[in-house]
């Protein structure tokens, strides 16, 4: 098994309250469902849209670009794999795709 | 853990109107931007690690520290809620503030303000429903719009004066202001009765809104019975009819999703849980001296779920009931069903020359079951030429598929049995 990190990236805020609950009850059932397929070794978080970014050793720092930017990073997820082929395999049901998101899925480099 | 069904949505409304006792009326907009706020980080946040334990008090808790953060934000730019004045501007007396306006306790009329708010004497009765929908209930303006078959923009610039004309009202209406209340309370029971009736017999075609859209009238006119002010005998006759109307809900369509009639329904199907709170609810209302037109209506529908069928119905008492309705309630709609009754009781020729007696019944030239109930009298009468043409007049005025697929039905069911 080797590591993987989904970055979750540039979801939008669905636009009715039911619509969140809905996007949010699919998130949990798929989340679920990789646990209970083992493929889950960290939940991870999601992120706040708002921060900063620090520059030239400390020279330079503005508030993050994220608050306005489009691609943003809204959280991520520690999973475990076969290979990236599988990886990318599950990610492909992720309820994020529903919300004009996509999941960005990057190998976690070892000793 | 799982989470109630439409908690989002209903919570969305209690968030609102929490927020509107710290903000003031005025700022209508920015609650609603810190409820979503406050619904969007619950979406975020528990995607990833379940829902807490108490998911109401977790959305309420964060719309406060949201709403604690806009006050330190904003100020001295912006005023607030008139009632606070003076204690938002120290930091010593900000939060302890906010915390009391966000006790239970406090929050307890809040939705009751709202309802009451929304039903402003400048808002037309639709006007009033699609805020009270949005505001309220947390419907999102698709959502609005597809409960009244209208365009996602005409929904959006409708929400959008109402609430300027809502935000400009200063204040909620207070619960304990009982003359304001009492006032207000027609208007409100009319609000709930429309959207129940937008349910019931409503445009969209989509039978899974068109039960909520009851369901959310059911809610709200149990919420009025919470309260001494609200809770009168017509509020009670309200939610007894709701009750009555809602236990048919199952029996309204069959398999394949078409609108079935009254008299065609499969009557095992009623709910017998809903007619039975119907009929204590209907015991409950029968005090005072007020009779209000849903005292009477709850009473016509209390009749017909009492019975196993168009034939063992009560028909005479129906009648009479209808004659009393005209007395509280004389509209042609009203007039149409009384002729309806009679010609159940008295055959379908005294129930035709009743519907001709109906007086401003040009009123009902455009309304499709005018010529649907004078078919269906044709037909038991044998004729079926004239009683097609009626159909087929019906069919041309239907206002939604819903209606249109039964139209066609009938009128298919009313063409003379070919003799070859």
């Amino acid at each position: 098994m080797s590591e993987f990190v989904y970055l979750y990236r540039n979801a939008e805020r669905p636009p009715s309250a039911e619509q969140m609950q809905q996007q949010m009850q699919k998130w949990m059932a798929w989340m679920k469902d990789l646990q209970a397929k083992g493929h889950i070794k960290d939940n991870g978080h999601p992120l706040e849209r708002a921060g900063k970014v620090v520059k030239s050793h400390g020279k330079s720092i503005s508030d993050g670009p994220f608050a306005e930017a489009k691609d943003v990073v809204g959280g991520y997820t520690l999973i475990e794999a076969k290979d990236l082929d599988q990886a990318a395999e599950l990610a492909s049901d992720c309820p994020i795709f529903n919300v004009g998101g996509y999941v960005e899925v990057r190998p976690v480099m070892k000793m | 853990m799982d989470l109630y069904e439409h908690l989002f949505r209903r919570e969305s409304g209690r968030l609102v109107a929490a927020l509107l006792r710290v903000f003031g009326l005025h700022n209508l907009a920015l609650a609603e931007d810190v409820a979503q706020d406050a619904l969007c980080r619950a979406l975020e946040v528990w995607k990833f690690h379940g829902p807490p334990a108490n998911p109401a008090a977790w959305l309420m808790a964060t719309a406060k520290n949201r709403a604690v953060d806009v006050l330190r934000r904003e100020r001295t730019s912006r005023t607030f809620a008139p009632e606070l004045g003076r204690l938002l501007e120290s930091e010593w007396t900000l939060v302890p503030s906010v915390e009391e306006l966000f006790e239970a306790h406090a929050r307890q009329d809040d939705l009751l303000r709202m309802m009451f708010s929304c039903c402003h004497p400048r808002l037309s009765e639709e006007a009033q429903v699609s805020l009270i929908l949005n505001v309220l209930c947390g419907f999102g303006v698709g959502e609005v719009a597809a409960a009244f078959l209208a365009t996602k923009s005409a929904t959006e610039k409708r929400l959008w004066r109402s609430k300027r004309v809502l935000a400009a009202s200063k204040r909620l209406v207070d619960v304990a202001d009982s003359e304001g209340v009492r006032r207000r309370l027609p208007a409100v029971q009319q609000a709930l009765y429309l959207l129940f009736n937008e349910g019931y017999h409503g445009a969209s075609p989509e039978s899974g809104v068109r039960a909520e859209l009851c369901h959310e009238a059911m809610r709200l006119a149990a919420l009025l019975l919470e309260h001494p002010a609200t809770s009168t005998p017509a509020s009670r006759a309200l939610l007894a009819l709701m009750c009555f109307h809602a236990a048919r809900l199952p029996a309204r369509l069959d398999e394949s999703g078409q609108l079935t009639s009254l008299f065609d329904q499969p009557r095992a199907l009623w709910d017998k849980n809903l007619i039975a709170e119907g009929e204590r609810l209907l015991d409950l209302s029968a005090c005072g001296t007020h009779l209000s037109e849903y005292h009477v209506q709850a009473a016509i529908a209390a009749f017909h779920s009492q019975a196993s069928g168009a034939e063992d119905t009560n028909w005479q008492a129906i009648v009479t009931l209808y004659d009393t309705l005209m007395e509280v309630s004389p509209t042609p709609v009203v007039a149409l069903n009384r002729a309806i009754a009679i010609g159940q009781l008295q055959g379908p020729d005294r129930g035709i020359e009743e519907i001709r007696a109906i007086s401003g019944i040009e009123r009902l030239g455009s309304y499709p079951f005018y010529y649907a109930a004078l078919g269906e009298l044709e037909l038991r009468r044998g004729r079926h030429q004239e009683a097609s043409v009626h159909f087929r007049a019906a069919l041309g005025l239907a206002r939604n598929p819903m209606e249109r697929q039964f139209l066609e039905r009938r009128l298919v069911a009313s063409q003379p049995v070919s003799s070859s």
